[in-house]
């Protein structure tokens, strides 16, 4: 039954893709954007990537289509037609799938378990987290200390993003838009009744499961990732429901900003830490006399280091966006 | 703790966590200093890594102290120690340089970010050039990928941005081309430590895969490293950017793309499949030979002094390629020896450009007439380093040139085709350096353009400096020769 | 052939052509912004190449639960590699948005040809 679900699945993740493909409307596109990405989630579901599936949900259909709509409300929403040079395009992109899908038959079958992905180091992982960590997820375990090197990387990148947004939208916007639209700003959604009420019972609920998927990561599906987003779409919410300014008010933009720093720095600084206290970088077995402990010690707070810094960055991100529509 | 074991760790870890740090230094100037310290102490770091490869070392390092193929591992060699000197190098040069030129171009209140995004460029390139991992390279080169957007959207010029985001598309398409690649070796072979991939792709009995991912890697990469033709975002990105910037990307970011794809293809695909090193000959010789002869024939009909290098530096790579292609000893040294000698002559010729720009508002050749009166040094410093770039005896890019013909007469009867094609490239290598020179000291200035003086004492003795070192290193070519020597050994044995 | 196994072809084949919508967008599109929407489709993409290597017939999500034996676990490398890279999507996206938004402002439209032409 679930392949048939699978299948179904599948099918729409394709019309879904070519639909947004050839829609004109720039608003619609991204709405369809959005709907890929929660079919996209459903289907790693399936695969067994619980992870996986809450960070696309979280990140893919919710913050990434939020960044849209602010660039939308910017740029406009209306794609000009364009004639040329599309056939060439379909021709190359034809074959190149074409290709792709020949060289897909001597895979190994889905699902195989002997497959040569399944039998070198995957099991050392499986083997080594309860030896080495003693908590169930064995995803959290590789995230965060058998490749924290990578996840470091990553907040680096999501760091990254945030300064450069700041940086590019750091130039003041062209003066002549500056005279309207004065008096509508920052009023948020306040005088729609449900949208309001609704909103007010939800957020309290998105911010506590974030804190959840923050401090439960190393025993079910979550992490300061999944955290960090969520918590941010929280905020967000509440920002186009009260107005960017109450959002801000309630964050300020310094606090965001140091919340990516600290959060950056807190990880690295445990890297740090491990170094002065005799072992390699990032190697949390030597912050305590119990490696087992040490290990749990060392990702409960790069996890937290991750989650600040992906919130702050997300935010900051939103706000910058959102500034600028205010003023233009 | 023993500073010196954990040398590979620190000299990604130092640039990338001060990072955070400059976005904090917000008085004036502080970050750019803040900025130059940790470059230059990188450079120090690369320095005693090198000479430790020299002495027979190959540091490794196992980040979290966890074994190899299943946690990250970093590991310098002879190649990765070459592009350590040449990235922190070129980093540190224009950083020391930078303040007035920087100045110039990029608000005050805006410079703590570009710092930032100046130490997050350098701290990716570094983590891509030491990294043992596969997938590690992914995620540091996004970090430099994404910076070194930033850092060139900071051109003051609003044609920075359709040239940024043309770079952003292309490069990201490239990233994850490289990315599929990886996920079908990994797929094959179940690892993702480069090492350990060598090891085990021997045994994959499906080939079909792997070629597809050889294909995917090659073109993802070449699309990052700007090998014709599909170097397109280049030229505009080079020119909009803030000169110095110009400097530190021209001097070594695709240059490192470069060193991964030399890397892959040697160590992981050439080893096992069959008649690989002829797939890879044939593939890359003639994007080679097509690149250097039309992007030098591109150069010599363009009218903007940037633009012109930045064409040129297509040719480079194109030299570059050239010699990894023919899979010999000399043909390899050859290569990691223009890396260097490149990058030195290049970055010698943008700091010189960046001079010029500090006077003269508009690049283009016939505007900046008469430059060599006021501004002899600099137009002295443009002269040594275009002879470099051209490859006249005694400066460091003859010591190239001259690799470059002796490993193609190596090869056979082919290797007098390619000789005249080096031969005509370096004539054309010449009508363009001269069409510079005659503009410098022969044209007349134009009317109401045009310096007073020379440069800042600051920039013009850090370009100095970089002339000085073509000569140098043209009299002197011991040190680079000797690690691409070694380089080209570990690759080759890595390929049988 | 096994439902799984037809399964499992369907999954590389609905990537392959996933993908290839994706970058047909990213070249043919004028628009900068459909451009960026073709991006972030052409590297979901390849999200779901990785996820699909990772499923083991019978297997769970990769959480141990403690006094049960013999469990089977999908693999739990991809969807490390695919957690990084989903944020190193979402990072560029907001990058290249923000040169989008600054293109608008200083040109007065984000279709490619006509900032060609401006210029």
């Amino acid at each position: 039954m679930i392949f048939v679900f699978a299948i179904f699945l599948l099918s729409l993740l394709v019309i879904t893709s070519i639909a947004i493909v050839r829609t004109t409307n720039l608003f619609v596109a991204v709405m369809l954007t959005s709907i890929f990405s929660f079919l996209m989630a459903a289907n790693f579901f399936i695969l067994d990537a619980a992870d996986v599936a809450l960070t696309e949900a979280a990140v893919g259909a919710g913050v990434t289509t939020v960044i849209f709509l602010c660039a939308l409300a910017l740029t406009g929403e209306r794609e000009k037609p364009r004639i040329n040079g599309r056939k060439t395009a379909r021709v190359a992109v034809a074959i190149l799938a074409s290709l792709m899908i020949y060289a897909t038959f001597d895979k190994p079958r889905l699902g195989d378990p002997d497959a040569p992905v399944h039998q070198h180091i995957a099991p050392w992982y499986i083997e080594k987290t309860t030896e080495h960590m003693d908590f169930p997820n064995v995803v959290t375990a590789i995230l965060s200390s058998f490749r924290g090197y990578d996840t470091l990387g990553e907040v680096f990148v999501v760091f990254a993003a945030c300064i450069g947004v700041l940086f590019i939208l750091g130039v003041p916007p062209p003066a002549q838009k500056r005279l309207n639209k004065v008096v509508e700003q920052n009023k948020g959604l306040r005088h729609h009744l449900i949208p309001q009420v609704v909103g007010r019972l939800v957020i309290p609920f998105i911010v506590l499961f974030g804190l959840y998927t923050q401090f439960h990561g190393e025993y079910g599906p979550g992490g300061g990732f999944q955290a960090g987003a969520i918590i941010a779409t929280g905020i967000i919410l509440y920002a186009l429901l009260e107005g960017e300014n109450k959002a801000l008010q309630a964050v300020p933009r310094s606090v965001l900003l140091g919340m990516v720093i600290g959060g950056a720095l807190l990880f690295g600084s445990v890297g740090v830490i491990c170094m002065f206290m005799g072992g390699n970088f990032l190697e949390y077995s030597v912050l305590s006399a119990d490696p087992i402990w040490g290990q749990q010690l060392g990702i409960l707070v790069i996890e937290a280091g991750v989650g600040m810094a992906v919130c702050g960055a997300l935010l900051s991100i939103f706000h910058a966006f959102a500034a600028r529509e205010n003023v233009s | 703790m023993d500073l010196i074991a954990h040398l590979p760790a620190l000299q990604v870890v130092i640039p990338m966590l001060s990072a955070p740090l400059m976005v904090l230094l917000q008085p004036r100037g502080l970050a750019w200093a803040g900025a130059t310290v940790v470059a230059l102490v990188s450079f120090a770091m690369a320095a005693t890594l090198a000479i430790g490869v020299l002495n027979g070392l190959t540091p490794q390092y196992f980040m979290g102290g966890w074994p190899a193929p299943f946690g990250i591992a970093l590991s310098v060699d002879a190649f990765s120690a070459v592009l350590l000197l040449i990235v922190t190098g070129a980093s540190a040069g224009a950083l020391l340089a930078a303040k007035p030129s920087v100045d110039q171009q990029v608000e005050e209140e805006r410079q703590p970010l570009f710092y930032a995004a100046w130490m997050l460029a350098m701290a990716g390139l570094i983590g891509i050039v030491v990294a043992a991992d596969a997938f590690n390279i992914f995620v540091f080169m996004e970090i430099s990928s994404l910076a070194s957007y930033i850092l060139i959207a900071g051109g003051p010029d609003r044609r920075a941005l359709p040239a940024v985001f043309k770079y952003l598309t292309m490069g990201t398409i490239g990233a994850t081309f490289y990315l599929i690649g990886v996920g079908l070796i990994y797929m094959m072979t179940g690892t993702l430590n480069i090492e350990d991939m060598q090891n085990r792709i021997g045994d994959v009995t499906d080939i079909n895969p792997i070629l597809v991912a050889a294909g995917f890697i090659t073109i993802g990469l070449a699309l990052k490293a700007a090998v014709f033709p599909l170097h397109v975002w280049v030229p505009n990105a080079y020119t909009h950017a803030p000169h110095m910037v110009t400097v530190f990307l021209a001097a070594c970011a695709t240059k490192v793309s470069l060193y991964v794809l030399i890397k892959f293809d040697y160590l992981v695909f050439q080893s096992r499949l069959v008649d690989h090193d002829m797939q890879f000959a044939l593939f890359l010789m003639p994007m080679a030979i097509l690149g250097i002869l039309i992007a030098s024939a591109v150069a010599m009909f363009e009218g903007h002094l940037k633009r012109l290098l930045a064409s040129s530096s297509i040719a480079q790579i194109g030299y570059i390629l050239l010699c990894a292609s023919f899979i010999s000893t000399l043909g390899l040294s050859a290569s990691v020896v223009h890396l260097f000698n490149h990058a030195l002559a290049k970055g010698g010729l943008f700091l010189a450009v960046a001079c010029l720009a500090y006077h003269y508002r508009d690049l283009r050749l016939d505007q900046l007439g008469g430059a060599s009166t006021k501004m002899p040094w600099t137009c002295a410093t443009v002269v040594i380093c275009g002879l470099s770039l051209i490859g006249i005896p005694g400066t460091a890019g003859f010591i190239s040139k001259w690799l470059l013909i002796s490993a193609s007469l190596q090869i056979g009867p082919w290797g007098w085709f390619l000789v005249a094609i080096i031969l005509l490239s370096s004539l054309m290598a010449v009508a363009y350096v001269w069409r510079i020179i005659e503009a410098l000291y022969f044209k007349a200035p134009v009317e109401g353009v045009g310096p007073q003086s020379e440069a800042p004492i600051q920039l013009l003795a850090v370009t100095m400096l970089v002339a000085a070192l073509n000569l140098y290193f043209g009299f002197f070519p011991q040190v680079p020769l000797e690690l691409a020597t070694e380089a080209a050994g570990m690759l080759l044995e890595g390929a049988q | 052939m096994k439902l799984l196994e037809l399964l499992g072809y369907f999954n590389y084949w609905v990537f392959a052509i996933v993908l290839m919508v994706g970058l047909y967008a990213v070249i043919s599109k004028a628009n900068l912004i459909k451009k960026l929407i073709g991006l972030s489709i052409f590297q979901s993409a390849v999200f779901l190449m990785y996820i699909t290597m990772d499923k083991v017939e019978g297997g769970t999500a990769p959480i141990i639960q403690k006094g049960v034996e013999n469990q089977i676990f999908s693999n739990p490398l991809p969807q490390v590699l695919i957690l990084t890279a989903i944020v190193v999507g979402v990072s560029t996206l907001a990058l290249g948005l923000a040169m989008v938004v600054r293109i608008k402002e200083s040109y007065g439209t984000i279709e490619e040809n006509e900032i060609l032409d401006a210029d």
